[in-house]
């Protein structure tokens, strides 16, 4: 980030080659909607390249990007921009709605039916962690997905490393509930 | 330790940050609490279903639409811009400069010498000075009360 402060435009488009599929990803299972993900993710790079001369190495890098994409999601979804494509954990069962088929990484090896069952348990996975509370949802895809350090997540959140690990449990213990079925322990 | 300290260890516990004695604790209580041992377990298990969900690649277009709206941002003022005048303040400025050429350009207001001999006004108000210096007295002074009034000026010129 340092070079791209610096002028070095080469720099900047290693950070989004770098970043952009995470940034998509989370951005993505926070509001649940790709094209407002993907334009989130675009204003989150843009708000970067404004901010490049002015940047102050305080924190990681991954701390202030999260932090300006958790902040656009977190207004995104107040402002209501991204209801449209909230599915309720009644209704899982349309996971070619809620995300283009485009977009999936394609899976090699398994049989169709292995497919099918793989996608409807991703669905109802994105479902339940959706339904999480908005901080407790992006408390979970920092640690979980991005394994950012909670001292990272804490700053992210705005709260302390404490308040965090409790937010984490509830989150878990949440989804543990909601997502018993699959979380079946082996036979002893 | 209790159960409900487990809730504030375990997360690091199972992430594997927590110090030797943290984490001697907390396998002393698990291995005598069998609620907190099946919950820790069904953690590890869920950690593991919540990686079924596969990670997504951008569209192709994400690039070019974000090197668009880079494109699209306006130009930074540069440290020099400011020195630039704006049009508003150079049609100030270029008012500013015709008033203060035009008020220069009029012929001077007519100052009074003060060396001129007074005109008859002046000569009457000069005469009448110590009347008003002593107006107060005068105001009271019973002798003109027993005066005829003055006739008014305009019936006098009549």
């Amino acid at each position: 980030m340092l070079d791209v402060k610096a002028g070095d435009d080469a720099s900047f488009e290693l950070l989004l080659h770098k970043y952009r599929t995470p940034l998509v990803n989370f951005l993505n299972r926070m509001v649940r909607n790709p094209a407002a993900a993907e334009d989130l993710a675009q204003e989150v790079f843009l708000r970067v390249y404004r901010a490049r001369k002015q940047y102050a190495p305080n924190a990681k890098f991954t701390t202030w990007l999260f932090h300006i994409a958790t902040n656009l999601a977190l207004n995104a979804l107040r402002d209501g921009r991204c209801r449209q494509m909230e599915v309720s954990l009644d209704q899982p069962g349309h996971p070619g709605a809620e995300e283009p088929a485009a977009m999936e990484l394609p899976d090699r090896g398994p049989s169709v039916e292995q497919q099918m069952i793989a996608r409807d348990r991703a669905a109802v996975i994105r479902a339940a962690i959706h339904a999480l509370p908005e901080k407790q949802r992006a408390a979970v895809l920092l640690h979980k997905y991005h394994e950012l350090d909670y001292d990272e997540i804490a700053r992210i959140l705005e709260c302390s490393e404490s308040a965090l690990k409790s937010l984490l449990f509830r989150a878990y213990e949440t989804l543990r509930v909601r997502l018993a079925p699959l979380v079946t322990p082996p036979m002893a | 330790m209790n159960c409900e300290r487990m809730d504030t260890r375990l997360i690091a516990y199972l992430d594997g940050r927590v110090n030797d004695a943290e984490r001697r604790e907390v396998e002393s209580h698990l291995a005598a609490c069998r609620a907190c041992r099946t919950r820790t377990e069904e953690f590890r298990l869920l950690w593991g279903v919540l990686e079924e969900v596969p990670m997504q690649e951008p569209s192709p277009g994400f690039d070019a639409g974000l090197r668009a709206r880079i494109a699209a941002e306006p130009p930074r003022p540069s440290l020099w811009a400011w020195l630039a005048p704006s049009p508003r303040l150079a049609v100030a400025v270029s008012l500013l400069l015709l008033l203060s050429v035009y008020i220069s350009s009029r012929p001077p207001a007519r100052v009074q010498d003060p060396a001129a001999p007074p005109t008859d006004a002046e000569f009457r108000m000069i005469k009448d000075l110590p009347v008003l210096e002593n107006y107060d007295v005068l105001a009271n002074f019973e002798a003109l009360s027993e005066l005829p009034p003055q006739p008014a000026k305009d019936n006098k010129e009549m």
